[in-house]
């Protein structure tokens, strides 16, 4: 894996720290939060949004936006801070999380500019990604006109984030399956690989044993990364561009509650938000 | 009460999934944004028109009908009117939290066309034969249900389904028989307006589906007994037509409701929830009663499940006598 260490991560990193601690200040909102989801994802978050995907915060609905479908729908508030950062809507907006009425529900909705899949259901966002995949292949062919779908260039790519426990789900391989009938190498799942479920670690719970070897054998190009090391993020992001043919994984070994030391490496799936975790949370997260 | 153009005889048989694939071919042919995707369920026409027309458009997604809902509300994301087809069971029964959180949730533009829907399928046994669909899919809010009487009204249903912005779920019967044609070409359909088949004055009876037909033809018969009945076609379960069901209740004073699916919350539940709120009647449900269908032929099933033609006919008489003895 090529490492890079320049300017562009550096900037990637700090921009992922502000995510961190704005994401904190909107799980205060609700008083309890997805904290080991939202920060274990959040560098990769980071990398897409702000730079390897194309979209238009001024013109969310745009055709040829890039995609990202978060999954593991539960990590929104990592989403919402990020997208307030890009400019999709207002700062002052993340103060309505979880308030009824509000754009930013607990779980990432299409209600929210810039989100373009409603979770909460876990083990489905594949299959729309998947979906979305083939959409933009069938978009770029003139109207019955006779050819193969993947032999075309696609419109545009789509990035799936899905956990490691969600991978339990059925519909995730059926998904995962479809992906590469279809060979839509234009979507890039990242495996949000950190170790913990609901209940417990994904070894207790239910150990699916090695995703990468599944994965390759329905079809897929994998990389392992460190997913909370930036510059592996960007490179193998970088990386899944360049794959024809096939869909690609990255799977991304993550710290649940990254960025946080006291947090880090427990189940603090959803968990209270006190005066006390904000306060160690700024420190931790300081520049 | 304006009534459609009937067919001279009921005794034309046409099938229902053929001219739902005729109408998808033609709006395929017009609009690029119409794609058909499959869960290893045969196509039909639509198959070989599109793998020469349009083959981009056309996917099959294996035996995976939550992946099916699922992505095609990916693909209606993307901008693309999806028609996902599927057996009904599957359909409902494998991918509900699919159609509730991906579909109707988000009002994706997703058309899903459970077929071989009801116990008359008969052929595969209670496996394959949905009977709940209607109650079940009836609760969740934003989905349009559309469930066709006849090949004719199966047509003008996939046209006004694929014009209807959002999700519409389409019921259709067994792709493998043919079913009496009831209409003539000229049918004016809309969704949501019940279709008054034939107008009466001492009792309704609300039916939906292929059973349109065989409600028509109980009223026929009761009329030689004296009696005058108005038939409905419900061909839009969702909305409900109210103000039919409404009038209905107040000129005829009674209500049966037939359909091809539990009598528990389906088209029966609906009427009998509007009417006890709205204005009360006596209403007997036909249909199937808290039990499960069997493997037979469609004409046994139907015996077994007590839907044929005199049972409706018993429906409706005990409905008026209920009627006439609580008017005293």
């Amino acid at each position: 894996m090529i490492q890079r260490n320049d300017a562009l991560v550096q900037d990637l990193e700090a921009k992922a720290r502000k995510l961190r601690l704005d994401s904190l200040f909107v799980m205060k909102e609700m008083g309890i939060g997805w904290l080991g989801g939202s920060f274990s994802s959040a560098d990769v978050v980071t990398a897409l949004l702000f730079h390897h995907m194309r979209h238009d915060p001024k013109n969310p609905q745009w055709p040829g936006r890039d995609r990202l479908i978060m999954s593991k729908g539960h990590s929104c508030e990592v989403m919402y801070a990020a997208l307030a950062e890009a400019g999709y809507f207002p700062r002052e907006e993340l103060k309505t999380y979880s308030h009824p009425g509000a754009r930013l529900q607990t779980h990432v909705n299409t209600k929210t500019p810039g989100i373009d899949y409603s979770g909460g259901s876990l083990g489905l966002g594949l299959s729309f990604a998947v979906g979305s995949a083939a959409g933009a292949y069938i978009h770029s062919a003139d109207a019955n006109l006779a050819a193969q779908v993947r032999l075309r260039a696609p419109r545009y790519r789509v990035y799936c984030i899905v956990g490691d426990g969600e991978c339990n789900e059925g519909q995730v391989w059926e998904a995962a399956a479809n992906a590469s009938h279809f060979r839509l190498d234009n979507l890039t799942v990242i495996l949000d690989s950190n170790r913990y479920q609901s209940t417990g670690t994904v070894e207790k719970t239910l150990n699916m044993l090695s995703l990468a070897d599944k994965l390759r054998s329905f079809g897929w190009e994998v990389r392992e990364i460190d997913g909370n090391n930036m510059s592996e993020v960007v490179a193998a992001l970088e990386w899944a561009t360049g794959v024809a043919g096939k869909p690609q994984a990255v799977i991304a070994h993550t710290v649940k509650g990254k960025g946080v030391p006291a947090y880090e490496n427990t189940n603090c799936h959803f968990i209270k938000i006190t005066d006390e975790l904000i306060r160690v949370g700024q420190e931790a997260l300081k520049a | 009460m304006k009534t459609p153009h009937l067919r001279a005889t009921r005794d034309v048989a046409e099938n229902l999934y053929a001219a739902h694939n005729r109408a998808l071919i033609a709006l395929a042919r017009r609009d690029p944004r119409i794609v058909s995707t499959y869960g290893d369920f045969g196509p039909g026409e639509v198959g070989q028109v599109f793998a020469k027309e349009c083959p981009d458009r056309i996917l099959d997604v294996g035996i995976a009908e939550g992946h099916l809902i699922t992505s095609a509300a990916g693909l209606a994301g993307a901008g693309f009117i999806p028609f996902a087809h599927c057996h009904g069971i599957f359909g409902l029964g494998r991918a509900y939290n699919q159609i509730r959180q991906n579909v109707a949730y988000d009002l994706r533009n997703v058309k899903i066309i459970l077929c071989n829907c009801g116990v008359i399928w008969g052929i595969l046994g209670p496996s394959h034969q949905v009977i709940e669909d209607l109650a079940a899919l009836r609760a969740i809010p934003r989905l349009t249900i559309l469930s066709p009487a006849d090949a004719v009204s199966s047509e003008k249903a996939t046209y006004a389904a694929a014009e209807h912005a959002g999700p519409v779920i389409m019921r259709l019967p067994s792709t493998g028989d043919s079913f009496p044609a009831l209409y003539t070409s000229d049918l004016e359909y809309e969704i949501g307006k019940a279709i008054c088949v034939r107008d009466g004055s001492d009792a309704t009876i609300l039916a939906t589906g292929i059973l349109v037909s065989d409600a028509l033809t109980a009223a026929e018969a009761l009329e030689g007994a004296g009696l005058s009945v108005r038939v409905l076609d419900v061909h839009t379960i969702k909305p409900l037509d109210e103000a039919a069901v409404l009038q209905a209740a107040r000129e005829t004073g009674t209500l049966v409701t037939v359909e091809d699916g539990t009598v528990l919350g389906g088209l029966g539940g609906a009427v009998a929830e509007l009417t006890a709120e709205r204005f009360p009647v006596f209403v007997r449900r036909v249909g199937v009663k808290d039990r499960f269908g069997e493997s037979g032929k469609p004409a046994e099933v139907k015996e077994v499940c007590e839907l044929t033609v005199p049972f409706i006919r018993q429906a409706v008489e005990e409905a008026v006598e209920a009627k006439v003895k609580r008017g005293k």
